[in-house]
């Protein structure tokens, strides 16, 4: 794994580093607030990517801006790299800690410091969870749009480094179409205020930049979000469909007949029984595939709405549709979609989570290819997916404790990137790169573009401090990767040099 | 195929025929937004070669065309499947492409509601300034594979490459529509229309001029006829004339100006900047505002960096200011630095985004 160049765990090497840093951070933040033993690191060892571990060398909790300043001008002058982490829930390693680094524990950074109902907007910490920020702002009939299904654990922060989307997103955007500021830390201990109140700001749009930067660029301690009017109502039709292909087709019908909806959903036969067991949403166990497909605004725009995804739905061959009464059979509904994760993860010792995101016309033949593989690797594979926006989220099922599994999980999954990549895609639609997709990267990019990647990276972090080995591969870690994945005599990546 | 594939390499010898020489190019699409930005001097690149619809996938919700395509061309082929490019771009002019539209960054009257050039971008090719050809982001909805340098090319004004060609996100044309013309001073407006986004309706423009304020209203026909009745006023028979011309400062209030200046504000920001009340156009739920023959413009920019917002010289500015606000200094050097990073030979439209 990617700290392997990082000083073994019980060296006296480390040890000594670990001293020397630990007393040099205690000199500029309050002792307490620096934790440098073992044990108390082991609770940050791993994010939501949990197959890789890894102890920081130091992890600090600051409690505010000017201690962050402090960290990062300390690791600036002594170059250590920094991890900078909000609740852990990432799914790409992006929070995995730097063995010989500081991870950068943004926890405390928890409040709402104001919100302007009649401007919707609202000012917070990056360590405020997402679903903290909707909960506050309910009594104006507003809410935060982007709604990851870790939003009842996942901080604003983090979803600022991932560019995190939702279920809503077709509809209300990723988190760069939420936000309107930012104040972001540099590995120099300056504060850049990036965006505005305002709708636009002069000069290039470096809010995009740094929205999905995965904490290469800098570190976020203020962000202002956009906030939207709760719509009136909300309705949910489900469908069954007993071909997953005929599922596929009723979504690109539904955008076909100028519908937008709020949310567009599938969810394939093991992924709906596993729910099924887990929270008792109702659903179809015949069915193939479901979809699940919500309509939200007035209630006379719904109720128009509805009847036209009824109506295409059961054109494409739906072999049974149900929409959601009263709130709570909507939610009932949504239960099983959002506990789709931790559901697999009951019906199987692990699971690898998947994030390719695909043109929707590719649907069919991408499902075909990963029952494909599913057989040719002997794992079992749920397929979940934000069908509206051709967003894969095929949860691989194995057991770490067999040897093996493991390895051919991540082939797998590798496979299935580069799939996503063949027919036009992305390696990741929303999960970010991390260091789990960092290989693929490879695949999906040009030489040139990596280094220009870098080059924007030294723009903002010459010493390569921040985030190090995350997010962009380097051009000889790639020279490996093409050399292990020779296809048909075609070599990637012939026109660089080869280690 | 073949065609385009020379066009591009004539494009990059050119390119790397001025970073050797550090000569600098004008970028030219219709050259309808010349007016925009500082003059530059140096010789034309033109992307008038760069045309066409590379991809179009109405089910897909996405559009790939090169940069020099007409917009009104892009519009058309819209049209015929019911879809737009929803951030509304203005033209000024017959000739505009949409790499201009992507260059510098312009939206219409249903930004304020559905968003910006940049938020519906989804991938760029571009030529840097050494002629490399680069390719960021893709052609699906949802993408986090590397940094976002495709939305940074929205509104650089072609300071970090040349467009080549890229992909947006459409939407389907609503369904209906209705604008309505309500009479209210200019603070009574700003108020209203904040209060009316924070509601569940379905607005997609608001305008305020001279005592009159109008809204549109887009989306499902029974939720548009519930708007317009809790909203109220007289209906416009012809609302697609009066937002069309509204995007295109026909108005005599612009026509009739010396010098235009775009003032972008917080939405919520009070109606009497540099006490203009009455004689300022206001756009996107307050958040657009455009004045007209300001003598004073560093008393204009002090009062609105001091609302948080910023000014800029749209059209006619005074010849010894930056035409767009000066940035905070703390990204002053960060912008140089991005701006090398595509650019090193600095031949790129320089200066036309002031220092850039």
């Amino acid at each position: 794994m990617h700290a392997a160049a990082a000083v073994s765990e019980d060296s006296a090497i480390r040890r000594a580093r670990r001293v020397e840093i630990a007393e040099g951070l205690r000199r500029i933040l309050p002792p307490a607030s620096v934790i440098a033993d073992d044990e108390p690191l082991r609770a940050y060892e791993c994010d939501g990517l949990a197959a890789y571990r890894q102890v920081p060398l130091v992890a600090v909790l600051p409690a505010d801006e000017a201690e962050v300043r402090a960290v990062l001008r300390f690791a600036n002058q002594h170059e250590v790299p920094v991890v900078a982490r909000g609740s852990g829930t990432g799914l790409s390693g992006g929070a995995t800690p730097h063995g010989d680094g500081i991870l950068l524990v943004m926890s405390r950074f928890n409040r709402i410091l104001g919100v302007d109902p009649l401007a919707r907007t609202a000012v917070v910490q990056p360590g405020v969870r997402n679903l903290a920020i909707s909960e506050r702002v309910a009594p104006y009939g507003l809410y935060y749009a982007p709604d990851p299904s870790s939003q009842i654990a996942c901080s604003i922060g983090g979803n600022v480094a991932e560019n995190s989307g939702g279920v809503h997103c077709l509809k209300y955007g990723l988190t760069v179409h939420n936000i309107l500021k930012l104040r972001v830390v540099t590995i120099d201990g300056e504060v850049l205020v990036i965006g505005a109140d305002a709708l636009d700001a002069p000069g290039y749009d470096l809010l995009a930049l740094m929205t999905g930067s995965e904490g290469l660029l800098g570190v976020v301690t203020e962000v202002t979000v956009k906030l939207t009017p709760k719509p009136q109502v909300a309705r949910v039709v489900m469908a069954s469909f007993a071909e997953v292909e005929a599922a596929g087709n009723a979504v690109a019908a539904v955008i076909g007949a100028g519908i937008v909806p709020a949310g567009l959903e599938m969810m394939d036969k093991l992924a709906t029984r596993a729910v099924e067991d887990f929270v008792h949403a109702g659903y179809d166990l015949d069915a193939e595939a479901i979809l699940l497909c919500e309509s939200d605004g007035t209630a006379e725009e719904v109720e128009e709405e509805i009847g036209k995804i009824s109506t295409v739905m059961r054109a494409c061959g739906a072999t049974t549709i149900l929409v959601s009464a009263d709130e709570a059979e909507r939610l009932k509904f949504w239960s099983g979609r959002k506990a789709a994760f931790p559901a697999v993860g009951r019906i199987s010792a692990d699971y690898y989570c998947m994030d390719g995101s695909i043109p929707r016309r590719e649907l069919a033949r991408v499902l075909r290819r990963t029952a494909e593989l599913s057989i040719h690797y002997g794992l079992a594979c749920a397929n979940v997916f934000h069908a509206g926006d051709g967003n894969l989220h095929p949860l691989i099922l194995y057991d770490g404790g067999k040897p093996g599994e493991l390895s051919r999980a991540e082939q797998f999954g590798a496979d299935l990137l580069e799939l996503c990549i063949e027919v036009g895609g992305t390696i990741t639609g929303e999960h970010g790169v991390g260091i789990e997709k960092i290989n693929q990267m490879c695949s999906q990019f040009r030489p040139a573009e990596l280094e220009r990647f870098h080059a924007v990276k030294a723009a903002f972090d010459a010493k390569t401090l921040l985030n190090p080995g995350k997010a962009v591969p380097l051009l000889h870690r790639c020279a490996e990767y093409g050399a292990m994945r020779v296809t048909a005599g075609k070599l990637p990546f012939a026109d660089i040099p080869r280690f | 195929m073949a065609a385009m594939n020379d066009a591009i390499q004539d494009l990059q010898a050119t390119l790397r025929a001025a970073s050797a020489a550090r000569t600098p190019l004008v970028i030219t699409g219709g050259g309808s937004k010349r007016f925009l930005g500082h003059g530059v001097p140096g010789a034309t690149l033109s992307t008038a070669s760069l045309t066409g619809i590379v991809d179009y996938e109405p089910r897909e919700l996405v559009l790939t065309v090169r940069a020099g395509t007409p917009l009104a061309e892009v519009e058309r082929v819209l049209a015929e499947s019911a879809q737009m490019l929803p951030f509304d771009p203005p033209h000024f002019g017959a000739g505009a492409t949409i790499g201009g539209t992507v260059a510098t960054g312009l939206s219409g009257p249903r930004r304020a509601y559905a968003g910006s050039v940049r938020d519906f971008m989804l991938g760029v090719r571009i030529l840097d300034g050494g002629g490399q050809d680069l390719s960021f982001g893709g052609r699906v909805i949802k993408n986090v594979a590397g940094y976002d340098i495709t939305r940074l090319m929205a509104g650089a004004m072609g300071t970090l490459g040349v467009l080549v060609e890229m992909s947006f996100k459409v939407l389907p044309n609503p369904a209906a529509e209705a604008t309505l013309c309500l009479e209210m001073d200019a603070a009574a407006a700003i108020e209203r229309i904040n209060l009316w986004a924070g509601s569940p309706l379905p607005l997609s423009a608001t305008s305020w001029h001279a005592g009159r304020l109008h809204v549109r209203l887009s989306g499902a026909a029974a939720g548009v006829k519930a708007a317009v009745e809790k909203i109220g006023g007289e209906r416009i028979e012809d609302g697609g004339a009066f937002w069309h011309a509204l995007r295109e400062q026909r108005a005599p209030f612009f026509t009739e100006a010396k010098s235009i200046f775009r003032v972008s504000v917080p939405a919520t920001t009070h109606a009497n900047i540099r006490g203009t009340s009455e004689s300022q156009w206001i756009e996107w739920g307050g958040a657009q505002r455009w004045l007209r023959d300001v003598a004073d413009i560093a008393a204009l920019r002090s009062e609105v960096s001091a609302l948080g917002g910023h000014v800029t010289c749209f059209r006619g500015g005074p010849a010894n200011s930056t035409v767009f606000h000066p940035l905070a200094p703390a990204l002053v050097p960060l912008s140089r630095r991005l701006k090398a990073t595509f650019d090193p030979a600095g031949i790129l439209n320089p200066g036309r985004l002031d220092s850039f």
